[in-house]
């Protein structure tokens, strides 16, 4: 495949959340606010390059057979260094993001990269394939937290400074000082609700694209 | 080789060894520093449930080991001024929403409290981690409580008809670090004489 090709299968056509309907579980879980969606986002991308690596390079020795459960214990083992290594020269950090991490191993498109791509293509692929699939996700979870937190909290990036240091508390703005917001948004229905509403105003962009 | 019959069974096995070792050295690599970042952590915490001033000594040497109500030892930090003790600070926890959530407080020899800091917990980000002093001033309220102020009957959250506020959409999540704190002062309560005791470990 072109590395353009991959980097627009993972961005948009492609979307992990929003075209593949795949990681629904932490989609919906920990997008309560931009900044969740973001850690989020950043921690699987890293995982997933690294397991998109890992598998491709195996791949020719992996027989069909067991090839589910090599995946699996490779990626829970990759999943479990990195918090590991985290918590041990990075402390700061995995107190913010240590949350989820541990949640990364249930997310099905780490699985989902392994088995459609990497397992049938090089190294170099696989791995832009896992970045432009990792931002994709990030993107799709730091849009739906935003949309949760701008409605149900009023601020948008909250906290920023807390992931991404000091430097970034500009990002945090409240929109709407003094409300309390709605609550429907924080809580699990308000997921489904905007992860709906984010789908259809996709597939719109997509058929006025092709339409016109 | 790869359509041999014992070749998936034989891959699956070397899989999981490879996997295994690569956990074993890396717990072993990162055993200690992770030991250290969380007893640094411990300290950080320890200091931040006592007003500044309140100690003068280097409390994580001079702690007394209590068996708990359900029989567990908790180890208790003593604070001193000078030769006094002025408080002690140890670790409470309670079952939260998804998990233990543990709160170190400190408790003045009146039985009065000090201060709370949750240093542990896996409560939903963006709903039960207001209880972290980073992300909400909750926990704040707890400063100078006792046990009879509120009343026993008042400690709470006001959805039970206590003095604590909840958050929105959460709880299961407040009530636990409430009966977390109240379970320590009520240990601190049973165990005064022991934790106050001169001499010990200074």
């Amino acid at each position: 495949m072109k590395p353009d090709a991959i980097v627009r299968n993972g961005l948009w056509d492609q979307n992990v959340v929003f075209a593949q309907m795949l990681a629904l579980c932490p989609a919906m879980a920990v997008t309560t606010s931009g900044v969740n969606g973001l850690g989020m986002g950043l921690a699987t991308t890293a995982v997933l390059v690294a397991s998109n690596v890992l598998i491709a390079a195996i791949r020719r020795l992996v027989s069909p057979e067991v090839r589910i459960p090599v995946f699996i214990a490779l990626i829970a083992t990759l999943v479990t260094l990195v918090d590991m290594a985290m918590n041990a020269w990075l402390h700061e950090l995995h107190k913010v993001l240590g949350l989820f991490i541990a949640l990364i191993v249930v997310n099905c498109a780490i699985l989902g990269r392994a088995e459609s791509f990497a397992s049938k293509s090089p190294v170099g692929e696989s791995a832009l394939d896992g970045l432009a699939m990792g931002l994709g996700f990030t993107l799709a979870v730091t849009a739906i937290g935003l949309v949760r937190e701008l409605f149900g909290s009023g601020t948008l990036f909250a906290q920023a400074s807390l992931l991404l240091g000091p430097g970034f508390a500009f990002l945090e703005m409240t929109v709407a000082p003094g409300t309390s917001g709605m609550l429907l948004m924080v809580l699990p229905p308000g997921g489904f609700l905007v992860l709906g509403l984010l789908l259809a105003g996709k597939r719109l962009i997509d058929r006025r694209g092709s339409g016109a | 080789m790869k359509d041999r019959l014992f070749y998936p069974p034989l891959l699956l096995g070397l899989i999981a060894l490879a996997t295994s070792a690569s956990l074993v050295l890396a717990n072993a690599a990162t055993r200690e520093r992770i030991a250290l970042a969380e007893r640094r952590d411990l300290q950080d915490s320890l200091g931040q449930v006592l007003p500044p001033g309140h100690a003068d000594n280097e409390l994580l040497a001079d702690a007394v080991e209590i068996a708990g109500a359900d029989g567990k030892a908790v180890t208790v930090y003593r604070a001193r001024k000078g030769r006094n003790v002025t408080g002690a600070v140890f670790r409470t926890s309670a079952r939260g929403y998804a998990g233990e959530i543990d709160v170190v407080i400190g408790v003045g020899t009146d039985g009065r409290l000090l201060g709370a800091r949750v240093v542990r917990h896996q409560e939903t980000p963006g709903l039960g981690d207001k209880i972290e002093v980073a992300r909400s001033k909750w926990i704040l309220g707890f400063d100078g409580k006792s046990l009879g102020d509120p009343p026993a009957e008042k400690w709470g959250v006001k959805k039970d008809g206590g003095v604590f506020d909840q958050f929105a959409g959460a709880t299961i999540t407040p009530r636990a670090v409430v009966r977390a704190v109240k379970e320590g002062l009520e240990f601190f309560a049973a165990h005064r004489a022991e934790i106050l005791a001169e001499g010990g470990a200074s």
